[in-house]
């Protein structure tokens, strides 16, 4: 009997302690899986400026941590699992590939709240999926590109089959076209986040093939300082402002902007609101920025700021249609607006692009 | 693939292909000298690091690729120390190898991010560079794609003319016969190890100041451990070990080449390539004659002299 109620006491006392962790805290440990090095100059260390001003943000109330160089996959479960045993209250996980490990460990720490970066799936309560409107820093370059190609060769070094990726490559191409329509869209798979000597690869294979301007969507300055080699070559900052390489060959840059949301974010966990949610921000609310745009004529540089201030007032969506599929089939209406479940799935090139996306 | 133009691609293909023959090179020798380094990437990244920052301290990049040989050899004679004197597992003591060097690198390159290094010109062969084909493929590279090729030519024939070679190779085959008949093994190891490390160290050299020209946290992604694979796929033979680089970088550069020029071929298919073609040919070509004599028989084994 005796034993009994001990064992009743005891799981009192665990669920008081499982409830106490939903209320306020005091302090909170914030934690962060990067998939590249903190110095990668693009996505990652994007990531780790918002991280340290999260920090520098609220002092001694929150202690952060971090990972770099987490592969996706198994390796990511391990790491992710550390942190949670290690007393973290809240983990980013900050690369797409992370998708499936960060629920698999979300289901074993109810307690734990989970961040995933541009992922789609909560799978539990304690998950939420964040991410930015990066297709709208796109049409702003899109623009940039479409009027200064001379070759009417764009080229995009794309990293994995990925919605958010294929939004880009269209964004960018779409914009484009608006500007010139001889523009043609070359797409490299280069199936990785971060080897800079293959990023630099596909940026060489893409000038030997005649294309003039470089998105990338990899996360390395590669592709940029690659590109500076070749005269007349321009391309842009990814993830970060990448302004080493101003004002030529980058012309102007997407910049991801996580402060705002992380501390946000930390703060809803100490004050015992943090709830599953899907964020998605874009230019308008300050998620993503346009990169100073250099180097390039006044023309230029005023078509791209008129895109970019018009998708921040909200008159202009940039994908609107008329839109077709690559197929020729319609995705747009005249006037049509896609919607954010158009967005999460999008799987297939808009019409004008040629070649297949890996499956 | 009518629109890839062919000597755009042979020159791309042997400037992609520079960083891991150096490494292969070097990494062949110490091998023939019975000697197992697994730390090829750590030498390599070392080298990288090295290399970049003296090449941006003096602003030249020569010294910056002896650097980046330094670096190699330098981390490399750790290895040396450790299975040499110390007699410690090859293999494990590689993989530790390794280990350090990117952690080691990434530490030393802490403030030399977004820094660009000098450049290195391309040596002016005048009129030679205007033949049609050839000249863009032969005439249009830096010194150090044709210095690679000559170590190709150096090492084929100290090992195979030489009688330092030979001896080089006794070591590698049998260290108790070489012992027996005077030779110092421990001393040549080292030095093979040394040498190894300092190839390794100026292909890793070659992609920071050159290839990619920047600075990243494990800039070398792997390139270590494919020109060790390289090494045996080749058998061990210098030739080979061009061969096996060549295609590697070749089909790494023709996929992506292809992917612009937009082939027909499934995407998935032309990334795995590089390593199904370069693996395939080098089996071919090393299958029927002396398939298990080709590794140097005493391969991974230290060597200790009872006095």
């Amino acid at each position: 009997m005796l034993r009994r109620t001990l064992l009743a006491s005891a799981a009192l006392g665990l669920s008081l302690m499982a409830a106490g962790t939903a209320m306020a805290q005091d302090k909170v440990k914030a934690c962060f899986v990067y998939v590249g090095p903190i110095n990668d100059g693009g996505w990652t260390q994007a990531h780790h400026i918002a991280v340290l001003k999260t920090q520098e943000h609220f002092g001694d109330k929150v202690e952060v941590m971090w990972q770099e160089n987490v592969p996706e996959g198994a390796d990511s479960e391990r790491v992710m699992t550390q942190m949670a045993l290690g007393g973290c209250n809240i983990i980013f996980t900050t690369s797409f590939g992370y998708m499936d490990p960060t629920n698999a460990v979300a289901a074993k720490f109810p307690d734990v709240k989970f961040e995933h970066a541009t992922g789609y799936k909560r799978e539990h309560p304690n998950v939420t999926t964040y991410n930015a409107r990066f297709y709208e820093g796109r049409a702003v370059n899109g623009t940039i590109a479409g009027m200064m190609t001379k070759s009417n060769k764009i080229g995009y070094i794309a990293s994995f089959p990925i919605p958010e990726v294929i939004q880009g490559i269209n964004s960018s191409y779409l914009h484009a076209k608006k500007m010139n329509p001889a523009v043609e869209m070359v797409v490299v798979w280069a199936f990785t986040w971060n080897d800079p000597a293959k990023e630099a690869d596909a940026a060489q294979a893409l000038i030997d093939q005649g294309v003039d301007v470089i998105f990338q969507h990899t996360d390395t300055t590669a592709p940029l300082a690659l590109a500076a080699k070749t005269p007349g070559v321009i391309g842009f900052g990814q993830a970060r402002d990448m302004e080493e390489y101003k004002p030529s060959p980058r012309v102007s840059s997407i910049i991801d902007n996580w402060e705002a949301y992380y501390i946000k974010r930390v703060q809803a966990v100490m004050d015992g609101t943090w709830e599953s949610q899907d964020s998605w921000d874009g230019l308008a609310a300050g998620a993503v920025g346009i990169g100073e745009i250099t180097g390039v004529p006044d023309d230029v540089k005023a078509a791209a700021e008129k895109v970019r201030d018009d998708i921040i007032a909200g008159t202009y969506h940039p994908f609107t249609g008329p839109i077709n599929k690559q197929d020729g089939s319609v995705w747009l209406a005249d006037g049509q607006v896609a919607t954010d479940g158009d967005f999460a799935g999008m799987n297939f090139y808009v019409e004008g692009i040629t070649g297949d996306i890996p499956q | 693939m009518g629109d890839i133009n062919l000597s755009v691609l042979i020159a791309s293909l042997m400037v992609a292909s520079v960083p891991i023959l150096l490494a292969a090179l070097g990494e062949m020798v110490t091998e023939r000298a019975g000697v197992l380094n697994l730390g090829v990437e750590g030498m390599m990244i070392m080298g990288a690091i090295c290399g970049f920052i003296v090449a941006v301290g003096t602003g030249s990049p020569l010294l910056g690729f002896v650097a980046g040989a330094a670096g190699g050899a330098g981390i490399s004679l750790l290895f040396a120390v450790l299975t040499l004197v110390f007699l410690a597992n090859q293999v494990a003591t590689g993989l530790a190898l390794t280990l350090f060097g990117l952690g080691l690198s990434a530490l030393m390159g802490q403030g030399y991010t977004g820094i660009k290094p000098p450049a290195t010109a391309e040596i002016d062969f005048g009129a030679l560079s205007e033949i049609p084909f050839l000249g863009r493929v032969l005439f249009s590279h830096d010194w150090v794609v044709y210095f690679s090729l000559f170590m190709v030519v150096a090492i084929w024939w100290f090992i195979t003319r030489t009688r330092a070679g030979l001896v080089l190779r006794a070591v590698g085959e049998s260290a108790e016969a070489a012992h027996a008949l005077g030779y110092k093994v421990a001393r040549i190891r080292l030095g093979a190890i040394a040498f190894g490390g300092a190839m390794a160290g100026m292909g890793g050299a070659y992609i920071s100041l050159i290839r990619v020209p920047q600075w990243t946290d494990g800039i070398t992604a792997g390139a270590g451990w494919i020109a060790l694979a390289i090494v045996v796929f080749a058998s061990w033979r210098p030739v080979r070990v061009l061969i096996g680089a060549y295609l590697f970088g070749g089909i790494t550069v023709l996929q992506l080449n292809l992917q612009a020029a937009g082939s027909s071929i499934p995407v998935e298919y032309l990334s795995m390539a590089p390593y199904l073609v370069t693996i395939a040919v080098l089996v071919a070509i090393s299958a029927g004659r002396g398939r298990n004599t080709d590794a140097p028989a005493a391969l991974g084994q230290n060597f200790h002299s009872v006095r």
